[in-house]
């Protein structure tokens, strides 16, 4: 799923089919690392900022020339300099802000959406609980199946049960 | 001349709409619905603005076809260079003609809901083709006063149109746009049944039997155009990628969850009449996320490169018609719905159960997909100008874990029982696909030399979970008769193996892909997994309305050798530059090559990847989209239809959950 | 529910399911509201500095006529100043031109520009050309001074105090607009004599 990277969908142009600026030739720049390693966390890095220029894009999918200079950067600071991860989306934050990271700061500007998907789950257990709690009932045996089944067919001989507009009765 | 009669027939159609609206949601009452003219008549009309409609349509194919630069918008979209077959797909290639093919085909849809509704109450048909009437009124207002296709340039008719934009000269625009069209505008179908039945007061289970179907071919639809969005974005845009979770793809996204909960909730609802608010509620928020999505797109206040200060009209025409239209649905909604939860006629493990767990996860990763596409939009205005960005990490974090416990849940759903399963039962069944599952999820990585992430082993492992138990059960119904199989479970079992393969192309992909960004010099060879890939340097080629560099690359595959040439084009007419990637697709890999720039003594910046199993993504897809169509053809729907059809119109029964047969019925 | 009569039960629960099927509606004017805010706000290729408030950073820069010359942050130091991006091949930065020679011409205003990804021979005769508004132009010719102060384009324009924090950023030109709506009164403030522009 790291996968995930590089890329504003066609989807994008199947739908924003309006949008007259051509995008698309993928950028391919040429650096060397010292180690698969290394070349794995610039590539992971340079997809999880988000272009400043062009408004939808990761670093790693922008032909703007401000993303090249920013995969510049982040090669040169992972490979010369020597910094963490950690330590290079700080400083990708501190010139560019927030808005760079694909990977928002959780602070109390984005509780609401960090804490927002569990609260949903937690609602949506909580609901699913009451709805199971409420006691099922004894399976019928089979006396009261063959009963139930000659009152339904009674009652369907006569006719729908009347019920209001508003559905179904208690 | 044609572009006016284009016109022209577009406002007869509107006309036409607002007579079905109008007569369908006021004129048709109680009293006069069986036994007056009105159910036949909306019936003649709805099939009348099909006709206007697609008149319009082909007075704008014909209008590219002929290169009428005349026409504002073919000036715009078109040039005369263009081949053929992208002369007619960008008819769809821009904003005005893409929501003329939004009209036509919800007028499509409308046709056909009118040829079938010989099969239904005359009051509940009526009123069905009414909602359906008042969206296209919404749709064809909106084209005919905000977005023309058929302006004209006169008199300064330019002599050659400014052409396509080269990125959807391509299959994908001719195939992508209307499948996932059908699909949005297909759950128009599932909310007007719903808003009917709110009408009607009678919210019983016969609207749930009735819109079944649509729904299903909707979403099979959906899934289908946001597959081949997918591929197309892997294979145009030149760097691989297939989800980036984008706004934009996202709105396509959110109906498509919200669907495949409403098809899960329909049945139940059909089924065993629990549900039915919840299941009406989704009807109504699957289509409302179409139109959000359209809102999205269209208003460019998420995405767009040029914003809508310029025509703001646009987006909030959208916006007020997305207000009186899912506004007005759901208050209808909040006065009409039964608020009474039927009682739990159901066990821990049966089959009801597993259901609304499965809508619980899907409208949750729903709510998580609109909750991070519309944050930073809510940010910024609530904090007066900053901006955030949530993008991939955000997504795959909440979603990811929703998905495995969704497929966790999957694999139960065969041998579950409606009202309850004996967990003794359901141990017995189950417990060999069980270890089957667990004993895959020790042993791959153990086999697999380098490390897998935890998660890509228990995806693999769930989907062998879901694999077995579903083929576990085939094989136990297949013993007593494989004729015996009803269509609907076929369906069911071949949609949700469907994804089992597509999680399986995500996870293998995701962990095994190769990428390298590499300087080649002509006749230097590279190691890409265990393929040798020789590039044999760029030459020229020259396209219909373009100019390439191609470059040619041998790769060595074992004993097999193969050729492939990605290319850089320059198009003539905006001197645009587009990469071409080069794909040798394959059903366990696909190798890709694009090129980059050129870099000093002949050498050029290169991307090689080889993607094992991105193939399956789609394929996926496309079995899901499948078994989904598969699932109507079932008997029982036709038996359906010539019952309800012979006379017995009035939805009788089921107010109550009947007392089936404890056999499981495919759901 | 023992000792509550199923009906009144049945009763309370009505009341509160009521409600709740208010809730989709809500939640849905909710989206509808963020939807309509997403009109109001502002252009979306703007971004907000993150350097808005903060000391402006420390650099150390050659100068465009003096190349062997270095220069680092302290020398912006001391009185109000304002950085400006620009660079030859941007077409704003010459409409913006103007506008910042009647600045220096008629304030007290210290302007220091930022050469931004340029050519060296291109930006002299440019400023030969054009007049020259700047005390003195930092070279970024590789972008990195840019990168440095979140630069994502030219022309950017940093107004700094006299402690060298930055007060103010506008990102698109300084025209007789801007001047008038927010860079005069941010200059009022830091007590610069604005002059009668």
């Amino acid at each position: 799923m790291s996968d995930l990277r590089r890329g504003r969908s066609a989807l994008l142009l199947g739908l924003l089919l309006s949008c007259a600026v051509a995008r698309g030739a993928g950028p391919v720049d040429v650096f060397q690392f010292d180690s698969a390693e290394q070349e794995a966390r610039y590539q992971a890095l340079v997809a999880e900022f988000r272009c400043p220029k062009c408004l939808n894009t990761n670093l790693a999918g922008s032909d703007a020339p401000i993303a090249e200079d920013l995969r510049r950067t982040v090669y040169r600071l992972l490979t010369r300099d020597g910094l963490s991860d950690k330590e290079i989306r700080a400083f990708m934050q501190e010139r560019y802000g927030d808005f760079v990271l694909y990977d928002p700061p959780f602070r109390p500007g984005t509780w609401l959406l960090w804490l927002g998907p569990p609260a949903f789950l937690l609602v949506g257990l909580l609901v699913l609980w009451r709805l199971l709690r409420q006691p099922p009932r004894e399976p019928l045996s089979s006396d009261e199946a063959a009963r139930l089944q000659q009152i339904l067919a009674e009652e369907g001989a006569a006719g729908p049960s009347g019920s209001g507009p508003g559905g179904t009765q208690p | 001349m044609i572009a006016e009669l284009g016109q022209f027939a577009l406002a007869l159609a509107l006309c036409l709409c607002t007579v079905m609206a109008v007569a369908g949601l006021l004129v048709v009452r109680p009293a006069n619905a069986e036994s007056g003219p009105w159910p036949r008549v909306i019936n003649s009309v709805a099939m009348g603005q099909f006709l206007f409609i697609a008149l319009a349509f082909a007075a704008l194919v014909s209008a590219f076809v002929s290169d009428d630069f005349s026409v504002a918008y073919v000036a715009n979209n078109s040039n005369s260079l263009l081949p053929w077959y992208y002369k007619v797909s960008a008819v769809w290639g821009a904003h005005e003609g893409s929501f003329l093919l939004w009209s036509l085909i919800m007028a499509g849809w409308t046709l056909a809901v009118a040829l079938r509704a010989g099969h239904l109450p005359g009051l509940f048909s009526s009123r069905v083709l009414g909602v359906m009437g008042l969206m296209n009124v919404g749709f064809l207002t909106f084209l005919l006063f905000t977005s023309n296709p058929f302006e004209r340039l006169v008199p300064m008719t330019p002599p050659e149109g400014a052409d396509l934009n080269p990125l959807l000269q391509d299959f994908g625009l001719i195939v992508h746009p209307p499948m996932l069209y059908m699909g949005y505008v297909g759950f128009s179908v599932a909310f007007a049944f719903a808003v009917a039945a709110l009408l009607s007061g009678r919210l019983d289970t016969a609207w749930a039997r009735w819109s079944r179907p649509w729904s299903n071919i909707a979403w099979a639809f959906l899934t289908v155009g946001i597959a081949l969005g997918s591929w197309w974005a892997y294979y145009e845009l030149g760097w691989g990628g297939w989800w980036f979770w984008d706004p934009v793809e996202n709105a396509s996204f959110m109906p498509w969850l919200a669907g495949t909960a409403l098809i899960h909730s329909l049945a139940v609802t059909e089924k065993r009449g629990t549900f039915k608010s919840w299941t009406l509620l989704l009807a109504i928020t699957t289509f409302s996320l179409s139109l959000l999505g359209t809102f999205i797109v269209r208003s460019g206040v998420l995405t767009s490169v040029h914003a809508f200060a310029t025509d703001p009209t646009r987006g909030l025409f959208i916006l007020a018609f997305l207000v009186l239209v899912v506004g007005g649905s759901l208050t209808l909604y909040a006065l009409r719905a039964s608020t009474i939860q039927s009682r739990a006629r159901y066990g821990l493990w049966s089959r009801e159960t597993s259901l609304l767990v499965n809508n619980v996860l899907l409208v949750v990763a729903m709510a998580l997909v609109l909750l991070g596409t519309l944050y930073p939009l809510a940010y910024e205005a609530f904090t007066g100008g900053d901006k955030i960005s949530v993008g991939v990490p955000y997504f795959n974090a909440g979603f990811v874990p929703l998905m495995l416990a969704l497929a966790g849940f999957l694999g139960l759903a065969p041998a579950l029982q409606w009202k309850r399963t004996r967990g003794e039962r359901l141990w017995r069944e189950l417990r060999w696909c069980l270890a089957a599952a667990v004993a895959f999820g020790l042993v791959l990585p153990l086999l697999v030399a380098g490390a897998l992430h935890w998660q890509v082993v228990l995806t693999l492992a769930l989907g062998v979970w879901i694999a077995a138990t579903h083929l576990r059960d085939l094989s136990f119904r297949a013993r007593q008769g494989l004729r015996r199989v009803p269509l609907a479970y076929w369906g069911m079992t071949l949609a949700h193996l469907g994804f089992v393969v597509a999680i399986f192309g995500i996870a293998l992909t995701s962990a095994l892909t190769v990428e390298k960004d590499l300087r080649m010099s002509p006749g230097q060879t590279e190691t890409l997994d265990h393929l040798q890939v020789t590039f044999d340097g760029v030459g020229t080629r020259n396209g219909p309305n373009f100019v390439a560099q191609q470059g040619t690359f041998r790769i060595q595959d074992g004993r097999a050798e193969l050729v492939l040439h990605p290319e850089k084009r320059r198009y003539l007419a905006r001197n645009n530059v587009m990469t071409e990637a080069a794909i040798d697709p394959g059903l366990f890999r696909d190798i890709y090559i694009s090129l980059g720039e050129p870099l000093e003594g002949g050498a050029w910046a290169v991307r090689l990847h080889y993607k094992p199993f991105v193939r399956w993504i789609w394929l996926g897809g496309l079995i899901m989209a499948l078994g989904g169509l598969l699932a109507v053809t079932d008997a029982r729907y036709r038996r359906l239809r010539r019952r309800v059809g012979a006379g017995a119109a009035a939805p009788a029964v089921a107010e109550r959950p009947t007392p089936t047969p404890t056999a499981p019925e495919a759901a | 529910m023992s000792g509550v009569s199923p009906g009144a039960a049945w009763r309370r629960q009505r009341g509160i399911s009521r409600v709740s099927l208010f809730v989709p509606l809500g939640l849905f004017l909710l989206i509808v509201g963020i939807g309509y805010a997403g009109f109001k706000l502002n252009d979306p290729h703007v971004l907000p500095s993150a350097l808005l408030g903060k000391p402006f950073p420390d650099f150390s820069a050659t100068l465009l006529h003096e190349p062997e010359r270095v220069v680092h942050r302290d020398e912006l130091l001391g009185e109000p100043v304002l950085v400006n991006v620009w660079a030859t091949w941007c077409p704003t930065c010459k409409a913006e031109h103007a506008e910042l020679l009647r600045i220096s011409a008629r304030t007290g205003l210290r302007i220091v520009g930022v050469n931004y990804k340029d050519d060296r021979q291109q930006a002299l005769a440019w400023l030969r050309r054009y007049g020259d508004p700047y005390e003195y132009v930092l070279e970024d010719p590789d972008g990195s001074l840019g990168v440095e102060l979140g630069v994502y384009g030219a022309p950017e324009s940093f107004l700094l105090d006299a402690s060298g924090t930055v007060v103010y950023k506008r990102v698109g030109d300084i025209n007789p607009r801007v001047w008038r709506d927010e860079l005069a009164p941010q200059l009022a403030r830091l007590g610069v004599e604005a002059g009668d522009v």
